[in-house]
């Protein structure tokens, strides 16, 4: 009889289910997986090596480009850590829109991610059904930053500016007449918090959409159920956070066991899985969704009837207002000052984490008092879960690799920094 | 909050005694520093005895200090971020290796295993070996790299740079052609700068 012997393959890094430049080694007998060797770093940008050669303020639209699914959280990690080392206090309407804007991010995560992850098991119209509610939020971030990903948009000590009064509109060209035109403007004709109001309320309707095609199809519970189980014990070992820690039924969320910002005043709950398989995770992140529209909600609510400050009115941190730094000679200085030298930062360390869309994302920010940070570690979710994929494929088919890749809603922006 | 992170040092002391460093509690988060001879006893008990019992390792960086305003110690240390799910505290452990030419501490990736890519990233981006550690590859930096990137002796732009040369028809690799150029200089300012002492 002929010897055979375990095949290897690659996996990646040009590959649709890959999710970005990862390369997987993968070892097979036969069809079944005997081995997963991950190999990241092909989108290694050195963030953590860059920052140190920019000041506090310059460093900070880095944080977009780690998870640019979510972008804005991960600058609510950097800005936490140099608050706190700062010791600035954040106004709370700040802290409010700091919520939202989490959670708007958290359900645009969870879009692509399902989206794209029955994409990659073979269900096409699922993610055109997600990308569509994704433009609805990529439209609010666009009037709100000026930029539809990459916002650069909190600042510590704040946000950059208050929420804007209107929407930008539709304009009729040869391709959308009159009447098309005043369809997409209708819930545009208000304010920023008018149009996102007009979405939680469209929202749980989707929500339900996406139930109707995936929940009871047979073919994804086939290539979800009893896929990448991993136990509780097993997940904390690992490290694991966010919807793949609750996945396995350990009801951990951040927002709620150590609350920043407002979340101790919002009311939500947290869904949790029971068998940490592909599926329980989904229905975990479909639940986050709607919680999160929850939040929003709450949000909107308390914004509308509370105006005030954005961002702390400290000069050493944050500029002066245009206006009087034409009057004043003193606010000019401050406003030349911290955008040459930037803001000095007192001696520390601080270790701040949130709960991102993905897991727990945290910022390890190092000074020794300088205008620039002596060092910045970045934590990101990502990472943990993509060392557990040998894990959570060993003895599964193929074909499994793909799931449990969707599953672990990897990102290579994230994990490689 | 604070109450309970009192109580957590109040607890470390009891644990440990002298085995580790005084706990200082500063911005919030409490950070102990432990001899590397006594460091794998000491993250073991944090692990398993039930009144701390931090189940998870969150976190493992590496840091190299030797450019460190008015710090005068050892060059390298391996930083670790622990959480207790039971008792919903977390803790900052620090162990300096004890040689700065050949950076060694112990591996702790056999008492929570999601040490394995932290430590290898550690290892890839400072050069802090770890023993014990079951495959200490390089995990970030391009396959055949030379030198530890985020030591601060390594320059930003780096020592070679990749380009595809039209004659020999292949990826070629030469020394970096990029000036180093630093636009905003690197300031720490004098204790009670800028504070004003009402005279102008």
């Amino acid at each position: 009889m002929a010897d055979i012997k375990n095949y290897t393959i690659n996996f990646g890094p040009q590959h649709p289910a890959a999710h970005g430049v990862l390369r997987l080694v993968l070892e097979l007998d036969g069809e079944v997986i005997v081995r997963a060797d991950p190999h990241i770093g092909l989108l290694h940008r050195g963030t953590e090596k860059l920052a140190e050669s920019r000041t506090w303020l310059q460093t900070l639209p880095f944080l977009d480009r780690l998870d640019y699914t979510s972008m804005i959280p991960s600058e609510h990690a950097y800005c936490l850590a140099v608050e706190r080392l700062l010791g600035v206090e954040v106004p709370i309407r700040a802290q409010y829109i700091r919520v939202m804007i989490d959670e708007m991010a958290r359900i645009l995560n969870h879009l692509l991610s399902i989206g794209t992850h029955a994409l990659d098991i073979g269900a096409m119209t699922m993610v055109l059904y997600t990308f569509r509610e994704r433009e609805d939020i990529f439209d609010v971030l666009e009037a709100l930053t000026g930029i539809r990903m990459h916002g650069a948009y909190y600042r510590p000590g704040g946000v950059y500016r208050d929420l804007p009064d209107q929407m930008p509109k539709y304009k009729e060209n040869k391709f959308k007449n009159a009447q098309t035109v005043k369809e997409l403007n209708e819930a545009r004709s208000g304010s920023l918090l008018d149009f996102l109001e007009d979405f939680t309320n469209r929202f749980p309707v989707y929500q339900s959409e996406y139930h109707t095609l995936l929940t009871d199809n047979r073919i994804w519970k086939q290539r979800t159920v009893g896929i990448g189980v991993i136990s509780p014990e097993r997940a904390l070992q690992k490290g694991f956070s966010g919807p793949m820690l609750r996945g396995s039924g350990v009801e951990w969320d951040l927002r709620k066991k150590q609350p920043y910002e407002v979340y101790d005043r919002m009311d939500f709950d947290i869904p949790v899985g029971v068998n940490g398989d592909c599926y329980d995770r989904y229905l975990v992140r479909m639940e986050e969704m709607l919680q999160a529209n929850r939040i929003i909600k709450q949000c909107i609510e308390w914004l509308r009837k509370n105006p005030g400050p954005v961002i702390t009115d400290d000069h050493k941190v944050a500029p002066p207002s245009r206006e009087k730094m034409k009057g004043s000679m003193e606010e000019l200085i401050h406003h030349f000052k911290l955008f040459s030298e930037g803001m000095h930062v007192p001696a520390g360390e601080a270790y701040a984490a949130i709960e991102h869309p993905k897991g727990e994302m945290a910022v390890w920010a190092v000074s020794d008092g300088a205008n620039k940070p002596y060092r910045i570690r970045l934590h990101t979710a990502g990472i943990p879960h993509l060392a557990g994929v040998d894990e959570l494929v060993r003895g599964h088919m193929l074909a499994d690799a793909t799931a449990v890749i969707g599953t672990i809603d990897l990102v290579l922006g994230d994990v490689d920094r | 909050m604070s109450a309970k992170l009192d109580r957590l040092i109040r607890q470390l002391k009891e644990s440990f005694g002298d085995r580790i460093g005084e706990p200082v509690l500063a911005f919030g988060q409490v950070t102990v520093v432990v001899q590397a001879g006594n460091y794998l006893d000491v993250v073991r008990q944090l692990r398993d005895d039930p009144a701390l019992r931090f189940e998870q390792l969150m976190d493992l960086g590496g840091i190299d200090y030797s450019e460190f305003t008015g710090y005068q110690g050892k060059r390298y240390a391996a930083v670790s971020q622990l959480l207790s799910i039971t008792h919903n505290w977390r803790l900052t452990v620090k162990v300096f290796a004890e040689d700065d030419e050949f950076p060694v501490v112990a591996s702790v990736m056999d008492i929570w295993n999601s040490a394995n890519w932290y430590e290898r990233e550690a290892f890839d981006l400072f050069g802090i070996h770890f023993e014990g550690h079951v495959d200490l590859r390089r995990i970030l930096t391009d396959y055949g790299f030379v030198g530890h990137p985020f030591r601060k002796d390594f320059p930003v732009s780096g020592y070679v740079e990749m380009r595809y040369d039209p004659e020999q028809k292949r990826v070629i690799y030469q020394p970096v052609t990029i000036e180093p150029r630093e636009v905003t200089p690197r300031i720490v300012r004098e204790e009670g700068y800028g504070k004003g002492d009402g005279r102008g």
